[in-house]
């Protein structure tokens, strides 16, 4: 049993939680409530009247096929996201583990980028792909690749993709990193003597023993993918072309404030809230199971 | 089974740190063999040479009669028990045992059968299917000897494989391991700190010092010729009571004004050599006079062992410094700080090492 601190004064304890409680409760449980209390709403454009209206934004939001391009979308766009910049960061990290001479500069480098605001790295790989002066394009097309992600939504998706998965990597690595260390390394020589090669000995012993880790950064990388990329996706695409890369985040900002409906949109952030509490719960409930600690 | 030979091998680390100088040792079939030594000495650095974890800087290691210095860890065919047990802890115990076999690709049942009977002799039958954590220091030592086992490998390696386990249970697996190694007949490399697993586990006993074998032997004739003061001080519990002497006629004079000792049964070097007297704890009896004794002793500290009574004191006639004496007398004998005793040296029982050179003469 862990000891317990007992307060003789029954105030004090408050007192000394009240900072963290009071920013959770001004940044988080009021905006979403703000946010509850205006889906049930309908405000007209100028803010003049407003309505009650029960879970009829809900009704119109969920009916909308502009909506559903969106979830499929934001579906598309986080397992790629989450899958690439995790399954990147670990090779990164696999690779730097087995480097002798110029570790730590190796993985100064690697960390970098996770140093760059969203909006700029978006900006980084708007200009390296840009279908006008992007060097990255010049060479693509010059390889016969018809590239125009301003025109095709696919080339958009793959884009904002990779920025948003580039940008996640440095921290992934870190932590991949750290999960590889902890690993003994008498266990790798262990299985080298049981026979195990290069290849099944990471898949056999170094993944499995990495399981937390990964759990970890899949939550964090889904939540990433969810929220944090809106700056990106706003900076590449801005969700286009033709709402091609228009994701759950990005749909509540462009409803809300670009289109000003902000009944739909505190309805749709409302479903994505409860979208991410519920994958977060999946990923507890279910993968946590599967993961070994110690 | 095989062969385990060494031939003057040498490691080196990152090109200036010289672990190991040069060592050779040949373990016929079957035997076991021992690497003890202090620490840092090398020990672990030549076994895992021998495991191929790590590169050979120079000389040849054969084993089953081919040279394997260019072979991986895999086609050398050895089993090794480490220290922290290097269990995977995320397999059961029956995955544990069977990992080598699978990777070798075995037959299902055959893996079942071997590990099945692997763990019927280390008594893990009841513990198959469950995690290495949730199993107590001396069921882990198990499971990884018996990771060893099932493979039926042409050697074993154990790097101090009962370092973690308490005095008890250390005692008890030492004898396991002892006869398990013998009924199975793989020829084995043990490396220890411990001089009790040394001399019990050893066929070959090798005391290494400073990276370099100082000698090699039956832990009998290690313990009977000590080739060096170092051996001499390492093998044997309380060490061995070295003496600063000068060769004189029919006798040594201890240095220090220490008086003079001679020690029947012992041939002396030419009269005026600097030497170095050895006497084991073991071999100094109390006698009943002066008149027999070679060495009498002012007691300055007693420790009880209860089979034993351990006396340390000082030549009474030195008036400089002499080192402390150490002398082992049966349990019960009656000593006080203080006391001045009379000690007859067994015969036979005193070593001579050369005082510049630290060798046996
Ligand atoms: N990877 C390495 N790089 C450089 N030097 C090393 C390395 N491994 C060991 N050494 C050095 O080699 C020497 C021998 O080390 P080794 O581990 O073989 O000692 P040991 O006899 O096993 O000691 P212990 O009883 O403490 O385990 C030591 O001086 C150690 O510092
Ligand atoms: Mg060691």
């Amino acid at each position: 049993m862990s000891p317990r601190v007992v307060f003789p004064n029954k105030v004090l304890p408050y007192v000394l939680l009240a900072p963290q409680l009071i920013i959770v409760a001004i940044f988080f449980y009021w905006p979403a409530s703000q946010a509850l209390y205006q889906s049930v709403l309908r405000e007209d454009p100028f803010g003049l009247r407003t309505t009650f209206v029960g879970l009829r934004n809900f009704e119109r939001v969920l009916a909308d096929p502009n909506y559903i391009n969106a979830v499929q979308n934001t579906a598309v766009f986080s397992v790629a996201v989450a899958f690439l910049a995790m399954a990147i960061a670990l090779l990164l990290a696999v690779m730097a583990d087995k480097i002798i001479k110029g570790k730590g500069f190796y993985r100064t480098m690697l960390i970098w980028p996770y140093a760059i605001a969203p909006a700029i790295a978006g900006m980084v790989w708007l200009f390296m792909f840009n279908p006008a002066m992007g060097t990255f394009a010049y060479m693509l097309r010059s390889s016969g690749y018809a590239w125009d992600p301003l025109l095709k939504g696919d080339q958009a998706m793959w884009l904002v993709i990779a920025a948003a998965a580039w940008k996640q990597i440095s921290y992934n690595f870190l932590f991949f990193v750290a999960g590889l260390q902890a690993i003994p390394k008498t266990l790798i020589e262990a299985a080298a003597i049981d026979g195990a090669g290069e290849t099944k000995r990471f898949w056999t012993i170094v993944f499995p023993l990495l399981a937390p880790t990964t759990f970890f950064l899949l939550v964090i990388n889904t939540t990433y993918a969810f929220f944090d990329t809106f700056g990106i996706i706003h900076a590449v695409t801005g969700g286009g072309p033709g709402r091609a890369t228009e994701t759950l985040v990005y749909k509540v900002y462009h409803d809300g404030f670009v289109n000003l409906i902000l009944g739909d949109s505190a309805a749709q952030s409302v479903i994505l809230m409860v979208i991410v509490i519920a994958l977060t719960a999946i990923q507890f409930r279910y993968v946590e199971k599967k993961v070994h600690y110690g | 089974m095989a062969t385990v030979e060494l031939n003057n091998v040498r490691k080196v680390y990152g090109g200036k740190v010289e672990a190991v100088k040069g060592v050779s040792i040949s373990i016929p079939d079957g035997e076991m063999c021992v690497l003890v030594g202090p620490s840092g000495c090398g020990k672990s650095t030549l076994l895992r040479m021998i495991a191929g974890l790590e590169s050979i800087s120079d000389g040849t290691i054969s084993i089953g009669g081919g040279v394997v210095n260019d072979k991986g860890p895999v086609e050398r065919d050895i089993a090794m028990v480490f220290q922290n047990y290097a269990l995977y802890p995320h397999m059961s115990v029956y995955d544990n045992m069977a990992y080598g076999l699978k990777n070798r690709g075995m037959a299902k049942d055959e893996i079942e059968k071997r590990v099945k009977s692997a763990a019927a002799t280390l008594g893990l039958a009841d513990f198959l299917q469950r995690r290495p954590r949730e199993l107590s220091g001396g069921q882990r030592q198990r499971v990884a000897m018996g990771r060893a086992i099932v493979r039926s490998p042409k050697a074993f390696l154990f790097d101090e494989p009962l370092s973690n386990l308490d005095a008890k249970l250390r005692g008890q697996m030492r004898v396991e391991i002892k006869s398990l190694q013998r009924r199975l007949g793989v020829t084995s490399v043990y490396v220890t700190h411990d001089q009790v697993e040394a001399m019990t586990l050893a066929d070959t006993l090798v005391v290494m010092n400073g990276g370099l074998a100082e000698q090699i032997d039956t832990p009998m004739a290690i313990y009977e010729k000590p080739a060096s003061t170092f051996v001499a001080g390492f093998i044997g519990s309380p060490a061995m009571n070295l003496l600063t002497a000068t060769v004189a006629d029919g006798g040594l004079v201890l240095a220090g004004d220490g008086g003079t000792v001679k020690p029947r049964d012992t041939v002396l070097p030419e009269v005026g050599r600097e030497v170095l007297l050895g006497i084991r704890p073991e071999h100094m009896k109390v006698t009943d006079s002066r008149n027999t004794a070679d060495l009498t002793l002012k007691v300055t500290a007693v420790e009880i062992l209860g089979a034993d009574v351990l006396a340390h004191g000082q030549s009474v006639d030195a008036t400089q410094t002499g080192g402390e004496i150490i002398a082992r007398l049966p349990g019960g004998t009656r000593v006080e700080v203080g006391d001045t005793l009379p000690f007859a040296i067994d015969p036979g029982m005193t070593h001579l090492f050369d005082a510049a050179t630290g060798k046996r003469i």
